[in-house]
């Protein structure tokens, strides 16, 4: 009887996670936050959402069909889908709709697809296209508004929010600052942040989410809920999280000491901007961040040093995007310095030394 | 006692309880049996007989040649069909040199060697006799002759023996049922190992997931204080012999070096078994214990075969094949070769034959590599799989082996969890093999270069001694023609080196 040809070499078992499904999970994980975030910030952000991860998906199709690769396959991975996901939560949620859509172009044209699509990439596509925009329109870009969750008086209707998103009518009564643009714009005129900080939402209302932001910015809780589950399922481990949160807590704690007029806590370093989405989501894109566990490490701890220098001393009120796209540059050379050491040999490839037995 | 961590590894979905409950069947005799001359690492062994000669069971009908080779037996009494190429065991598919032997029937055993009446009083090399003439080879997959390998308590001080039966393979369960039913037989094989290779430890090693193995071997080994029974984690690939010896010692055997070198010797429960066999009864190597199994087979089993009987009659006696199989597999499905069609023989080296269906595979093509991760932190031997990939992908073979490429021994870990399902070890596999046929051209050159220059320095020194014998003949020609002398001396000496030039 004949068999079936040998093609290729074991192993003939495989495990059962794949590409498609590990970006499923992710998405699964964001779900709860961004349902929160798109309820609390009501009608506008949903067009906002639904343009972003449309353009994404659409921009991707574009690509790849460009590319002569195939798309329907492709598309199906959902990479696109997790880094317009990304990319909406990053945005001011009333940001008009061509935000999104540029946004989309430089995220997947740009960062993916020139450097030659899917695990290619160098930076972080959704950051990507977050910081062009930010640097481009600074203005569109930092319009926040206080939450208006769907419903509620005050907040607009269906009718009204295709305004806002697709006629850029943000009614100025409306915006508020987020608190970590509060406290930079505070402390330019020369009040310290002892002062500033009494308006600021408390621990509480920064935790739960209400207060002005991106999306992705808010409900510290449901992301934090989505990170443990990604670890939970062996998605993504603690490394990054953790080394992230960990140095930006620290020397946020550090400097406060030692001058609590001019350094926020460290605390509020961590329940404000974009720290907890950053540590579990963003920085965390297997893409764009290094292989080895020791990497990840030096990694985190990069990102969380770069994001409060950026926060203090730089223009922009938060520097998560930057900071993970600094770093972004560095992982081929850290992967380099942090591969693991080989059985049987020392850091520097050369067989161990005969030990003698104990 | 305490373990150490092993770095790495998987844990696949085992599937052991497909055959592990299964007490192990004797093989019908079949109409023929296929003995291949080459059953193991080495040179092939020499052929004793000739078509049409009548064999009775255990006789050698070839013998070992060389340093690292062993001998082949008659599995049964019967007459020699003829000597020819037949298909070999191996994913190239290509033949090599076979006996092919028609059973009478009567199962006959052949005169063999008087057993070692005391083997503990008997010394090493009278017992490293025996098993080298009952070519014994390594049962755990590799087929290293252990003759060679008992060997080493000459070289080098040794202090354990290393019984390794973590059969951390998934599917395979003849190690597990060799144990449950031999226990004695393994036991008192690993004593005489032990004796051999004068070390005064025995530790055998099982995976836990093999319960009643480690209960039974334990309360055979419990009469003997020097035998510890050791159940190690269940964790692929614990029984890989670098890292089994480092869960029990803790140090990991250098690069380039045995681990012979930390005074560990570690040979296969079934080896042990087959020394008992050989030791004890004069009997040869004949027979194995088979884990036929896999979705695809209808009844999967744990078989006592003959070497030499067709991988067809095997799948026949499991009652054929419930659906297609989409790969058949010579040993466990992560370090398994696929077989190249059903005609091939079973040899001592087969640990499992699998018919494996394309769900349990799951293979699927592969897309492109997300830098998860995952093969960095799994691999047990400490490399970066996704870094040599991309290295061997644009053919850059020179930067997969700075990585480390050739530190890889297969084990599979990293094709198996990738997401993307990037055959990396397929590249892995294509990177050593390349590799390896440019050190041999590389060798070849140098030896060419070599043999070249050795050629020059000869020439040369046949030339001086011309001319040495001409000018001791000068005189006489001197006064004969003396204008002439120079020229034709040189001409002589280039005619001398053209003529060993051709030559």
């Amino acid at each position: 009887m004949s068999i079936a040809t040998v093609k290729k070499s074991g192993p003939f078992a495989h495990g059962t996670s794949s590409v498609q499904k590990t970006m499923f999970l992710v998405l699964l994980a964001l779900t709860p936050a961004t349902v929160f975030n798109l309820y609390l910030f009501g009608w506008p952000a949903i067009l906002l959402f639904a343009v972003t991860v449309g353009a994404c998906v659409a921009v991707e199709a574009g690509c790849l069909a460009l590319a002569g690769k195939p798309v329907k396959v492709t598309l199906a991975d959902c990479s696109a889908i997790l880094t317009g996901w990304l990319l909406a939560m990053s945005l001011p949620p009333w940001a008009p709709w061509w935000i999104g859509v540029l946004g989309a172009i430089f995220a997947i044209a740009l960062a993916k697809h020139a450097f030659g699509g899917l695990g290619q990439n160098v930076f972080n596509p959704a950051m990507v296209g977050r910081t062009v925009m930010l640097i481009s329109f600074p203005v569109a870009m930092t319009i926040w508004v206080a939450p208006h969750p769907l419903f509620s008086a005050g907040a607009p209707g269906l009718f009204e929010a295709f305004a806002i998103t697709f006629g850029g009518n943000v009614p100025d009564t409306m915006s508020a600052a987020s608190a970590l643009g509060h406290i930079k714009t505070e402390l330019s005129r020369g009040i310290p942040v002892t002062q500033s900080m009494a308006q600021v939402p408390d621990l509480m209302d920064m935790t739960l989410g209400y207060r002005a932001g991106s999306m992705g910015e808010t409900s510290l809780l449901l992301i934090l809920a989505g990170g443990l589950f990604l670890m939970a399922k062996r998605i993504i481990s603690w490394h990054i999280p953790v080394s992230m949160m960990g140095s930006l807590f620290l020397i946020a704690a550090l400097f406060h000491a030692i001058d609590p007029a001019r350094f926020t806590s460290g605390t509020f370093h961590l329940v404000s901007g974009a720290t907890f989405l950053g540590a579990f989501f963003i920085a965390t894109d297997y893409v764009t961040s290094p292989v080895s566990k020791s990497g990840q490490l030096i990694f985190g701890i990069g990102v969380g040093l770069l994001t409060w220098s950026i926060r203090n001393f730089a223009g922009y009120p938060e520097g998560m995007a930057f900071a993970v796209l600094l770093m972004n540059s560095l992982s081929p050379i850290i992967d380099q310095y942090t591969r693991p050491r080989a059985f049987g040999r020392n850091r520097k490839g050369e067989p161990l030394p005969l030990e003698k037995k104990p | 006692m305490k373990l150490f961590p092993i770095r790495g590894g998987i844990h696949p979905d085992y599937r052991k309880e497909l055959t592990s409950e299964k007490a192990i069947v004797a093989l019908p005799l079949p109409a023929a049996l296929y003995i291949p001359l080459q059953q193991h690492i080495g040179a092939p062994a020499e052929v004793l007989v000739a078509e049409g000669e009548m064999v009775k069971k255990g006789q050698m009908i070839a013998r070992n040649q060389g340093a690292v080779s062993a001998s082949q037996h008659a599995p049964t009494s019967g007459r020699i069909r003829t000597v020819t190429e037949v298909t070999a065991p191996h994913p190239s598919g290509l033949p090599q040199t076979t006996v092919i032997l028609e059973p009478d029937g009567k199962d006959e055993w052949g005169e063999l060697p008087e057993p070692i009446a005391d083997p503990f009083a008997a010394d090493a090399h009278a017992i490293n006799g025996r098993v080298a003439r009952s070519g014994i080879v390594g049962m755990g997959g590799a087929a290293f002759p252990s003759a060679i390998k008992l060997n080493l308590g000459e070289q080098k001080k040794l202090d354990t023996l290393l019984l390794n039966g973590a059969e951390c393979e998934p599917y395979l369960t003849c190690d597990d049922r060799v144990m449950r039913e031999y226990p004695d037989e393994i036991i008192d094989g690993a004593r005489i190992m032990a004796h051999a290779l004068g070390t005064p430890r025995i530790v055998i090693c099982i995976e836990q997931n093999k319960p009643q193995a480690i209960e039974i071997m334990t309360r055979a080994a419990s009469t003997f204080a020097a035998i510890e029974v050791i159940p190690v984690p269940v964790q692929y690939p614990m029984g890989s012999e670098r890292h089994l010896v480092q869960a029990i010692t803790g140090i990991e055997t250098p690069a380039r070096k045995l681990t012979a070198d930390l005074g560990v010797v570690v040979h296969n429960v079934s080896t042990a078994r087959a020394v008992h066999h050989a030791v004890r009864f004069g009997r040869p190597l004949v027979a194995r214990v088979v884990t036929v199994s896999g979705g695809a087979l209808r009844e999967p089993k744990n078989i006592l075969t003959p070497i030499g009987a067709r991988v067809a009659d095997l799948v026949e006696f499991c009652g054929g094949f419930s659906a297609r199989p989409e790969s058949v597999v010579n040993g466990g499905p992560m370090m398994g070769q696929p077989l190249p069609s059903l005609d091939v023989p079973v040899v001592k080296g087969t640990s499992g034959i699998l018919a494996l269906t394309a769900e349990e595979i799951n293979d699927r093509p592969a897309s492109a590599c997300i830098r998860c991760g995952s093969c960095v932190t799994i691999c047990p031997c400490g490399l970066s799989p996704v870094e040599m990939s991309a290295f061997i992908r644009k053919d850059n073979l020179e930067g997969a082996a700075k990585l480390g490429v050739m530190d890889c021994f297969s084990c599979g870990s990293c094709s198996y969890v990738c997401p993307s399902h990037v055959p990396l070890v397929h590249y892995f596999n294509y990177a050593k093999g390349a590799l390896n046929d440019l050190e041999r051209e590389r060798s070849k050159n140098e030896r060419i270069k070599t043999l070249a220059e050795v050629r020059i320095i000869r020439i040369e020194k046949a030339t001086e001694a011309k001319r040495a014998a001409l000018a001791a003949r000068k005189p006489a020609s001197d006064t004969a023609s003396p204008g002439n002398s120079p020229s034709s001396n040189s001409d002589e000496a280039k005619a001398a080196t053209d003529e060993k030039a051709n030559a």
